[in-house]
């Protein structure tokens, strides 16, 4: 007994690095392996508050560049407006297709990262908003990412910028999907893999959300193709999308409450019990 | 004793407030970032409790993640960095270094030199390691480690000339 807390005393400095070591090190591989089990993670009123307390300041200095994104967006929904077939019948919709604004919380990204593989995006509205985990996040130019982890005021979304999101996505014109990946290179880059070869497909051709994903509504921007792999062992490409968003500079985004995802879901498991 | 708890202390938030307002926000070419928080395990006191500088620096590398949304990799890095300081002032000062007054706060020699660039590469190496967590990505990995630490250096010899004490 006497020759064990001798030992201990004389190795507390090793045990407390092991004991703390192991903590950190299952942490670091806890977050590399499961899908939206956080443990550390910004949604929480300590970096939220920083990170809130931040942005503001910042704001001043890009006051212009989200002045003009705006005003473009205003443009646009200008046109939109005038140039509608019929007024009196016309569906009430925010800037985004498809979608209507009582299934839209507006929100801000207060902190965004975009240099490491996993780069996420922290938001100023959480659970009190009604944002749940899985719902998509977009902007007026398309896709950005999935909230993943929420507290009552925050929330933080896994980016399309980052090696473990996947995205159903489609070519606009044919219909033919792929799944969209990152592969950690360029910030203004993604990868479509697993298109099939019989796609017609050229360069400057638009890919958009597919409707297989219960994430995000059918048809919402992502990019356009830049460059056109063929792989020779498979029949597939993989395409470099060039993002319409610019994924460094991101202001006001909308969150979409998916009023399906239950149905759909719950429905899909029960085909699975079966 | 007790003003150079308080001064770490100071030191402790300090770094970290910078850290997370200033050089997170810092991306040089895109992906290199400075990472000079770590200039509170550099600058400890020499004699200091060696299992107080562990477990703060755990609590240090805990709040960057916190802060950064990366997992555990920050304070495995900030560990490991504690842990193996004694070593490094081992090789960059000598084996009698526990006898001598070290002071790392003042002007630049070859020896203060090869100790801050030892920590820091190797703090690097293991928060890009963990951060990739893929032996495939060893090369970027590499690439990263080597640029972020000369920024990181950079950064680190500006500041330690800036909060120099000047009793001269």
């Amino acid at each position: 007994m006497q020759q064990i807390f001798n030992f201990i005393f004389k190795n507390s400095n090793r045990i407390l690095f092991l004991l703390l070591l192991g903590i950190s090190l299952s942490l670091t591989i806890q977050s590399h392996s499961f899908h939206r089990s956080k443990i550390i993670s910004s949604a929480n009123f300590l970096s939220g508050g920083v990170y809130e307390k931040v942005n503001n300041l910042n704001e001043y200095l890009n006051l212009k560049t989200q002045n003009d994104a705006l005003a473009l967006e205003n443009a646009k929904l200008k046109s939109l407006l005038f140039n509608s077939e019929d007024t009196t019948s016309a569906r009430k919709l925010d800037s985004l297709k498809g979608v209507k604004v009582e299934d839209l919380i507006v929100s801000k990204v207060i902190h965004n990262s975009y240099n490491v593989y996993e780069n996420y995006l922290t938001l100023n509205s959480g659970e009190l908003q009604g944002v749940k985990t899985d719902m998509g996040v977009v902007n007026s130019l398309g896709i950005i990412g999935i909230i993943e982890n929420t507290s009552p005021k925050y929330a933080t979304v896994i980016s399309i910028l980052n090696k473990r999101t996947q995205i159903n996505a489609k070519i606009k014109k044919s219909n033919h999907f792929g799944s969209l990946n990152w592969n950690g290179k360029s910030t203004g880059f993604v990868q479509l893999t697993d298109l099939p070869r019989l796609a017609l497909i050229k360069i400057g051709d638009t890919i958009v959300t597919g409707g297989q994903s219960v994430i995000f509504p059918e048809n919402i921007n992502i990019g356009t193709i830049a460059k056109i792999y063929r792989d020779t062992q498979t029949n597939f490409y993989t395409l470099d999308v060039k993002l319409f968003n610019d994924m460094t500079n991101l202001g006001h985004v909308y969150i979409i409450k998916s009023k399906d995802r239950d149905e759909i879901t719950n429905l899909e498991k029960r085909e699975k019990d079966e | 004793m007790n003003s150079t708890l308080l001064v770490n202390i100071f030191r402790f938030i300090l770094l970290l407030a910078i850290q997370i307002i200033i050089f997170n926000n810092m991306n040089f070419l895109g992906y290199i970032s400075p990472f000079p928080y770590i200039l509170f395990i550099i600058l400890y006191p020499v004699n200091g409790n060696k299992s107080g500088l562990v477990a703060a620096s755990f609590l240090l590398g805990i709040i960057m993640d916190l802060f950064s949304n990366s997992g555990g990799t920050h304070a495995t890095a900030c560990l490991v960095l504690a842990y193996f300081r004694p070593s490094i002032f081992k090789f960059a000062f000598g084996l009698s270094y526990e006898y001598q007054t070290i002071k790392l706060n003042d002007v630049l020699t070859p020896q203060r030199f090869s100790f801050i660039l030892l920590s820091v590469v190797i703090h690097h190496f293991t928060l890009f390691l963990l951060e990739a967590f893929q032996l495939s990505y060893i090369l970027d990995t590499l690439i990263t480690t080597l640029l972020s630490t000369v920024f990181t250096i950079i950064i680190c010899i500006i500041i330690i000339y800036l909060i120099k004490p000047n009793k001269r």
